[in-house]
């Protein structure tokens, strides 16, 4: 089983701190929501914890590894992230693009074989892209693109998954089908996956646990039924917020007069 | 794009017509040869014929096509480096020192055949400066690079017009043809065919981590590309192989910039088969052009970096046109 630890981690971001000594552990079949307001530093973190930048101070372990000292070809078997902006520039076909998903676990001469082909028409089917196999990814759409990139991060098969704002560029249903999608890797797989959102509603319906980034380096990490509350929420983007009781739980509207 | 299928046949259409081109050159020129008389001359390389044959025509088709697949290979080299279909293996300067180094070379009357060697330490001086200077400390940086390198250029164009402005009127001819590409001179050293052979290995063994670095540094990190030395190699197997190729011929335009663009739309993207396929083409597109440029006006011989420009624009420009029609 596969641990993502962060240890008294300090990113700061154009000298705005991000967090101070976050420590937090990424356990099997937990899936994490980030939570903050714009431009406070999800991203950044997010990279951080990929090891695609390095922290002012603390670590991020991997496998009890720092993953700084990993070669990444074995991060990249361990850990996937779904990017915020995807841009295709290079014509190829929304196959060729979802089996890149395989790069990490092939050698150089190695071709993909029937199973990785396998793998990846199940996940473009999973996103809902299915008759695109052929076509080329220029020409996909904003959504679609979206999809496809998600679609290849599951052909990676990582077993920690970070999701930098999955939902953008979604419409309702696409939404729901990769968030559903990201909890059964988590749940039926035992993967586990850090996911920053816009969403408080989708970080309450999908995640066990939250962090929340109030800037100044302020941060809360724990169980996501604990940390999602009014008062939180309130500090969290300085505006009045309702609570709702539906029937799949609390949900959160803003609020104050109108 | 031709159906997966069909690209490996493709492949083999044109190794075939690659070895066809070059027999075709030897048989064309100021003296054309019949299919009986080629065969003639062609087995006894005593006779007038045969030692054309032998002695000038196949070794100007062989060092035709090596430069053309070497400038074609770096071409699609640079693109990937440079995250651009735009990119040619002269833009971050290569060709520029070589040129440069081997102008001097002539004004000082340096026996012809240690010019070759004169363009590789200027292209090695290019390259070197380049790469000292876009290195800095932070992260691979692709715009960086390409400042420096396109500076870098402009540098080495402007020494380039004050040699030639002080240039004496009699060898500026000379001078000329070899700056807009020429094979008539040109010598194929044995290991420049190991430097083609060695980079077009290599290159294939990383073909599929090219893939996935022409989707972007972040993107292939995550892929579990170190990209860092990866991008590094890149930039330095292209660097090679258009040094090599400068020295052989002086700077042939376009091959590097529209073989791969071509082949791009016939293949696809996948460097596993694009490589071999734009190396091949690269090959034959310089043979069949320099066989015209020998042929076109003869017995005057063209520089055959006029007529590969000459059929690089308008294709390009079609291409161009094509695409925007079909809203890429």
């Amino acid at each position: 089983m596969t641990d993502l630890v962060c240890q008294s981690l300090d990113v700061s971001i154009a000298g705005k701190k991000v967090c101070s000594r976050l420590d937090l552990k990424l356990a099997p079949a937990q899936s994490w929501g980030m939570l903050g307001p714009n431009g406070i530093g999800k991203t950044t973190l997010l990279k951080c914890m990929a090891g695609l930048s390095e922290p002012d101070s603390g670590s991020v372990l991997l496998e009890n590894q720092s993953i700084s000292k990993l070669p990444r070809r074995t991060v990249a078997r361990l850990l996937g992230m779904l990017q915020q902006h995807t841009v295709y520039i290079f014509d190829a076909s929304v196959l060729e693009t979802a089996m890149t998903g395989r790069h990490p676990h092939l050698g150089h001469w190695e071709r993909e074989g029937a199973l990785d082909k396998q793998k990846s028409l199940d996940a473009i089917r999973a996103v809902d892209l299915e008759g695109f196999e052929s076509r080329s990814v220029t020409g996909l759409s904003g959504g679609e693109a979206r999809r496809l990139a998600f679609a290849s991060l599951i052909v990676q098969e990582p077993a920690i998954l970070l999701l930098d704002e999955p939902t953008n560029h979604l419409d309702m249903k696409h939404q729901v089908r990769i968030m559903n999608h990201v909890g059964e890797q988590v749940t039926n797989m035992q993967r586990s996956a850090m996911i920053a959102l816009h969403d408080v509603n989708l970080a309450a319906r999908y995640c066990s646990h939250i962090l929340m980034l109030f800037g100044d380096g302020d941060w809360q990490a724990g169980p996501a039924e604990e940390l999602l509350n009014r008062k939180n929420l309130e500090r969290l983007y300085q505006c009045p917020v309702e609570s709702v009781l539906t029937s799949t739980g609390k949900r959160f509207l803003p609020g104050g007069q109108s | 794009m031709i159906p997966i299928t069909l690209r490996r046949s493709l492949l083999l259409f044109l190794l075939l017509l690659s070895v066809s081109s070059i027999f075709f050159a030897s048989a064309s020129g100021s003296v054309s040869l019949g299919w009986s008389e080629w065969l003639a001359a062609i087995q006894d390389s005593g006779s007038r014929h045969g030692e054309l044959i032998w002695r000038l025509r196949l070794p100007r088709a062989m060092a035709a096509w090596v430069v053309g697949s070497m400038l074609a290979m770096s071409g699609c080299l640079m693109q990937v480096l440079l995250r651009n279909p735009l990119a040619d293996p002269y833009v971050l300067g290569v060709s520029g020192g070589a040129a440069f180094a081997t102008l001097i070379g002539m004004v000082f009357g340096i026996a012809v055949s240690f010019l070759p060697w004169l363009a590789i330490l200027g292209a090695l001086v290019s390259i070197l400066i380049v790469f000292g200077l876009a290195r800095g400390t932070g992260p691979w940086s692709g715009t960086r690079l390409l400042l420096t390198g396109v500076v870098t250029a402009s540098g080495w164009a402007a020494l380039i017009s004050l040699v030639l402005s002080l240039s004496p009127d009699n060898s500026l001819r000379g001078m000329l043809f070899w700056l807009m590409g020429d094979l008539s001179y040109a010598v194929l050293p044995l290991w420049s065919l190991a430097v083609l052979g060695g980079s077009f290995i290599l290159t294939l063994g990383l073909a599929r981590s090219l893939n996935v670095l022409a989707m972007g540094e972040t993107t292939a990190r995550l892929l579990g590309e170190p990209t860092r030395q990866m991008l590094w190699l890149v930039y330095l197997l292209a660097s090679v192989l258009t040094a090599t190729a400068v020295s052989i011929a002086g700077s042939i335009g376009f091959v590097g910039l529209i073989v791969p663009h071509l082949m791009r739309l016939l293949v696809g993207s996948d460097h596993r088969i694009l490589i071999p396929a734009a190396t091949l083409f690269g090959g034959l597109f310089l043979v069949l052009s320099d066989t015209l440029a020998r042929t076109l006006l003869s017995p005057q011989q063209l520089p055959v970096g006029v007529i590969t420009a000459l059929l690089g624009v308008p294709l390009f420009l079609l291409l161009l046109n094509r695409a925007r029609l079909k809203g890429v």
